[in-house]
């Protein structure tokens, strides 16, 4: 079992999360070349090493959760919210 | 090349068995070869043997990182089957079967195939009308498939679980479907490739490509300290599981691929129990079968999450315990003996692609996903056939890697682009 450090609810189970994919992947806007939107649809990194990916917290606080893995060794080095508005409310609600 | 018989299996047994050779030797590399395969599975050596057989091209080297089949082609649930609906996947898998069904005879070593049927469970009419519309698409293609009511299912597979809530309905069947000794195919495209002169290298890492004009013109390798640059005109990839890896120093760049991994798990052995390969599938995913020393051979789901390590994880095998328990509940207390983990080729459809890529002299043979076993004799022949032709053979005429821009996916699943589902 993985043990991913939320950042609302704390070190939980891998299997309350669902991977949803790298978290470098950004879309580009609608109108954006057809090229672009094959990039992001369908070509990935898939980095075997330290990596950074998306998963979300499903059967917890359902936040999406970016998490830097490495595919190598499972080891997690750190997770913050994928969100920036809800992780910069979050980080204020500590000061 | 020694052949083997009854006869000598016999004369060995009268002798004290010392008419046993070694079947492929520890080569050097050589500094040029007309076409070198990157990867000693299944595949490469397929590619490998047929290139030398059909296409009479004998200057061939597999370069392997490891040792022969201690990649995926070891790590398998052994099935074969061609049970797929979509053009580009029936007829690749088709060829391949038929391929199959005469590989011990091709190579002269026994690899075991076992057409004991591939057995789909039904659970609903839903499930059903799916399989139906698969099944006659099947049929269509030439391929064999049909429908076994619950009273044949109850006298097929009698310790299936009737009694549940919901219980099987019936079962989309493929006959000439079944499994094979793994470790037996690689094992006798080896010997075969390197009878026809086919050198195998092992423990030797490709550690870089040489380049030419925009070309790749051979690779840089790496065996213990000593290091090599071996010239060829044509390389092809076959190296699923690590094929980003390699595609990044090849200069392929990013591909439609996400790497992740696949668990398989036997049992202890056990008395003759299932004679068929049973696929629970729909509701959940779990398939089994029982290996000729008896053990329960099975296997479900991916892990879920991208990954190079062949470790698995647990959640997933408490997934697949528990449909084990849907179906066969008598196989509750039966002891798990061992568990491994493969890494798996995800692509972004869940087919592969058996290419030319844009890069002068360089192929690709990827995205196997979890189904790269069953495609061993066919990915080798239309592999061999690309290199060799520099055109595809007609059942891999639609296995490109160009697919995905053209929007020409083949989903299987209908999950789009997402891998771990497919």
């Amino acid at each position: 079992m993985l043990r991913i450090p939320c950042p609302f609810c704390g070190p939980r189970d891998h299997s309350e999360f669902s991977y949803e994919g790298d978290a470098s992947v950004t879309y580009p806007p609608l109108d954006a070349p057809e090229e672009a939107w094959f990039e992001a649809v369908f070509l990935r990194e898939d980095r075997r090493g330290p990596t950074e990916e998306l998963w979300h917290h499903l059967y917890g606080c359902r936040a999406h959760v970016i998490v830097e893995r490495d595919t190598l060794t499972h080891e997690i080095t750190g997770a913050r919210l994928a969100n920036p508005a809800i992780r910069a409310a979050l980080s204020e609600g500590e000061e | 090349m020694q052949r083997y018989s009854a006869l000598s299996v016999l004369w060995g047994g009268l002798t004290g068995q010392k008419n046993w050779r070694p079947v492929w030797g520890r080569p050097q590399p050589k500094p040029e070869y007309d076409v070198i395969i990157v990867g000693g599975g299944g595949h490469g050596l397929a590619t490998a043997y047929y290139l030398a057989k059909v296409h009479k091209i004998r200057r061939v080297a597999v370069i392997e990182k490891g040792w022969l089949g201690g990649g995926n082609a070891g790590r398998n649930t052994t099935i074969v089957r061609s049970n797929y609906g979509i053009e580009g996947n029936t007829e690749f898998y088709e060829h391949s079967l038929k391929l199959w069904e005469n590989l011990s005879h091709e190579l002269n070593y026994n690899v075991m195939f076992s057409q004991r049927a591939h057995v789909n469970l039904v659970f609903s009419p839903g499930h059903r009308d799916m399989l139906a519309r698969k099944y006659n698409i099947m049929r269509l293609n030439g391929i064999d498939g049909e429908y076994w009511d619950q009273d044949t299912l109850r006298r097929r597979i009698p310790h299936l679980d009737f009694a549940g809530r919901f219980p099987p309905l019936g079962a989309y069947v493929q006959p000439r479907a079944g499994t094979a000794r793994h470790d037996a195919v690689n094992w006798g495209f080896a010997r075969a490739a390197t009878a026809l002169g086919v050198d195998i290298i092992q423990g030797c890492e490709v550690t870089g490509f040489i380049r030419e004009g925009g070309a790749i013109v051979g690779v840089e390798a790496r065996q213990g300290e000593q290091e090599y640059s071996i010239r060829a005109e044509k390389v092809g990839l076959a190296v699923a599981g690590h094929t980003s890896v390699l595609a990044k120093k090849a200069g392929l760049g990013k591909l439609p691929l996400e790497t992740h991994k696949l668990q398989a798990y036997v049992s202890e052995p056990i008395k003759p129990f299932l004679d068929c390969v049973l696929v629970y599938g729909g509701v959940g995913h779990f398939y089994i079968s029982q290996s000729d020393k008896g053990g329960m051979v099975y296997g479900g789901h991916l892990d879920m999450y991208p990954s190079y390590a062949q470790k698995g994880n647990l959640p997933i095998y408490e997934d697949v315990a528990a449909a084990c328990m849907a179906v066969l509940p008598a196989l509750g207390r039966v002891k798990l003996l061992r568990q491994w983990a493969g890494v798996m080729d995800m692509s972004m459809d869940g087919s592969p692609f058996i290419t030319k890529t844009d890069i002068p002299g360089l192929y690709l043979n990827a995205g196997w996903c979890y189904g790269g076993f069953k495609a061993t004799p066919g990915s080798g022949y239309c592999f061999a056939h690309t290199i060799a032709q520099d055109r595809p053979h007609w059942a891999n005429e639609k296995l490109t890697l160009t697919r995905y821009r053209e929007g020409r996916l083949i989903d299987e699943e209908a999950t789009g682009p997402t891998p771990k589902l497919h």
